[in-house]
């Protein structure tokens, strides 16, 4: 029991006459109504985004989700291409976020000089709370033509024609498309990982990363079997976050990914996301087949990271404090 | 496991691999933070360097967004986006430290309690452009028009989570016996949670408040269909607001140089807004841990 509830209970017979003693239950009720709006908000926009994709959905059937033709001129809607882009973009920005997070996080816990800990710390906090239009206008103006030049140029050039290889990296080398998009989601996406990762390498206790020292083992294997097994859930926790983050993230993207309809046809092409779409047209969508398509690219999107993040928080449990 | 039998050379080899991998990641991720920060700078500046004179230029402060070609500054995108983050703010402020309350005084260990908490992390990750379209399915369509509470209601209920959340941690944190002394001498609960653990727990509270203003300032996603956009200067909330990042984002992707100079001149206001806001709360945070 909390101890508000206990003392009210105790308390009712005697203390009727404390000064303010009547505002007691107001007070609660003022705090409950909060907590319910929250709670309120979050099923108004499930809700909200259901009945504005209905049109779509009962339109297109399942056809909405196997179909990648995106047409506003003829109004037919298929969320395949953008579903697969904000997969794909997501998944290679996880695949190249983890490993660097779990060494930034490994650095700041086990091999950092005390001194630079807290500035590198801040530092990476930084990264976390620069804005995502930054990242956007960063991307698409000074990473992507340097990309462009010293990445994709070189491995272009050197793909065999014909091969696996040149399918994959065909495209208009002018450094915006989904690997580019995936690059940047990685940096945005890193140093919460990385926070997260850190916080739970944190709890481990003491005396078990000790002991694993004292038998001789060097930090790599300590990590390895000893501190890695024991966050094993809270860490995919983490990473299940890092997911969810990258998937719903929106202005970057729309900025780098080149904002094209359909499947994606290779790392450097351009490709388009949920959100991207629904950024890039809904303001300009007339009422109709073509808004309620975007919301229901939100339903979708929705539901993805609503099963991503349940789990996330799941498996993080409370542990990490994030 | 073959460790035994596994020569010491290899064993210092993977050791050694593993370190250099652990410096590099941490070296990707400064170099990229410098990088950024250094294009904010150099690119972000020229926006308050007078072109002809070459001397300190205001413009950006007293002038509103022009036509292409002609000068003008981000006067009227400042000010929307200033009204926008301090509506949204009160709001969730009221909400966020009201609902914090809630679930760690009264709700600790109520089923609806573990309901609530659990969505709320969810609300506080969930992608804000969703946000944007819920605002827009529910204040926008229904009274035909775009307007700034629209926009200020999506940052609201973007930065409410936040609050919440940080409430409750540190609400959490403040010692059993302040609560008891305080109902001892015979305050109402209230009163308690008033005068003794809002005031004793204040500094994570206010922290708490600056990081949700610090993630609302610079989104963009939930303003691109609530708030829209606004030519000139206007006061008026329940019209379309001018606003930073949306500014930024139609002038960025223009093929004007002047637009694309006052893009970076306010992708750089708002990074250096949100870093200096970011780095006040931490020193805030820590201060009140330290002593």
């Amino acid at each position: 029991m909390t101890l508000a509830a206990e003392t009210s209970a105790a308390a009712t017979p005697r203390r009727r006459s404390a000064k303010g003693a009547g505002f007691d239950r107001a007070f609660e009720i003022l705090c409950f109504t909060a907590a319910t709006f929250l709670l309120t908000a979050l099923g108004g926009l499930v809700v909200s985004l259901a009945i504005g994709g209905w049109p779509a959905f009962e339109a297109f059937g399942l056809r909405f989700f196997t179909t990648a033709t995106w047409d506003p001129v003829r109004d037919v809607y298929g969320a395949a291409g953008a579903v697969t882009g904000t997969l794909v973009t997501s998944a290679i920005a996880l695949l190249i976020a983890l490993p660097l997070a779990l060494g930034i996080a490994i650095f700041l816990v086990e091999l950092c000089p005390p001194v630079l800990r807290r500035p590198i710390g801040t530092a990476v906090e930084l990264l976390a709370g620069i804005p995502s239009i930054v990242y956007g206008m960063w991307g698409l103006f000074v990473f992507a033509p340097w990309f462009a030049k010293h990445v994709q140029m070189p491995i272009m050039m050197s793909a065999e024609p014909g091969s696996f290889w040149e399918k994959l990296t065909t495209g208009v080398p002018n450094g915006a498309g989904i690997l580019t998009a995936s690059i940047i989601l990685a940096i945005m996406i890193l140093p919460f990982i990385a926070a997260t990762l850190r916080e739970l390498m944190l709890t481990i206790p003491a005396q078990v990363r000790e002991s694993a020292y004292g038998l001789g083992s060097t930090t790599f294997e300590v990590i390895r079997k000893v501190s890695l097994p024991y966050i094993r859930t809270g860490a995919i926790g983490a990473v299940m976050l890092g997911l969810g983050r990258a998937l719903g993230e929106t202005m970057a993207v729309t900025f780098i990914i080149g904002n094209a309809h359909g499947f994606p046809t290779s790392i450097f092409a351009s490709g388009s996301t949920i959100a991207s779409t629904i950024a890039n047209e809904f303001a300009e969508a007339p009422p109709g087949l073509h808004s309620a398509s975007l919301i229901a690219l939100g339903f979708v999107l929705f539901v993805i990271t609503f099963a991503v993040l349940a789990l996330a928080r799941i498996l993080i449990g409370r542990q990490a404090n994030l | 496991m073959s460790t035994t039998a596994t020569p010491r050379l290899s064993r210092r080899l993977a050791q050694g691999a593993f370190l250099v991998f652990c410096w590099v990641a941490t070296v990707v991720a400064l170099v990229a933070l410098a990088a950024i920060l250094w294009s904010l700078l150099s690119q972000g500046l020229s926006g308050f360097i007078d072109p002809d004179s070459g001397g300190l230029d205001l413009d950006l402060f007293t002038k509103s967004t022009p036509a292409p070609g002609s000068e003008g500054g981000l006067l009227n995108a400042i000010l929307g986006s200033l009204m926008m983050c301090a509506v949204a703010m009160v709001g969730a402020v009221v909400i966020g430290f009201l609902a914090g309350t809630w679930l760690s005084e009264y709700a600790r260990d109520s089923l609806y309690g573990k309901v609530i908490r659990f969505l709320n992390d969810v609300l506080l990750s969930a992608p804000s452009i969703l946000v944007g379209l819920f605002i827009y399915e529910i204040l926008v369509f229904p009274f035909k028009g775009f307007s700034g509470l629209a926009g200020a209601a999506a940052l609201g209920l973007i930065a409410a989570p936040v609050i919440t959340r940080t409430t409750e941690d540190v609400l959490r944190l403040q010692p059993k016996a302040l609560r008891e002394a305080s109902v001892a001498l015979g305050a109402p609960v209230w009163r308690t949670i008033f005068a003794v653990i809002w005031k004793s727990a204040r500094a994570g509270m206010l922290t708490g408040a600056l990081l949700a203003f610090a993630r609302i300032s610079g989104e963009t996603a939930p303003l691109l269909f609530t708030a829209l956009n606004n030519q000139f200067l206007s006061l008026d909330l329940t019209k379309p607001t001018a606003n930073l990042p949306v500014v930024i984002f139609n002038f960025a992707l223009s093929a004007y140089d002047d637009w694309r100079r006052l893009a970076w001149a306010g992708a750089l206001l708002i990074a250096a807004t949100v870093l200096s806001v970011t780095v006040i709360a931490r020193i805030l945070a820590r201060e009140k841990t330290r002593s």
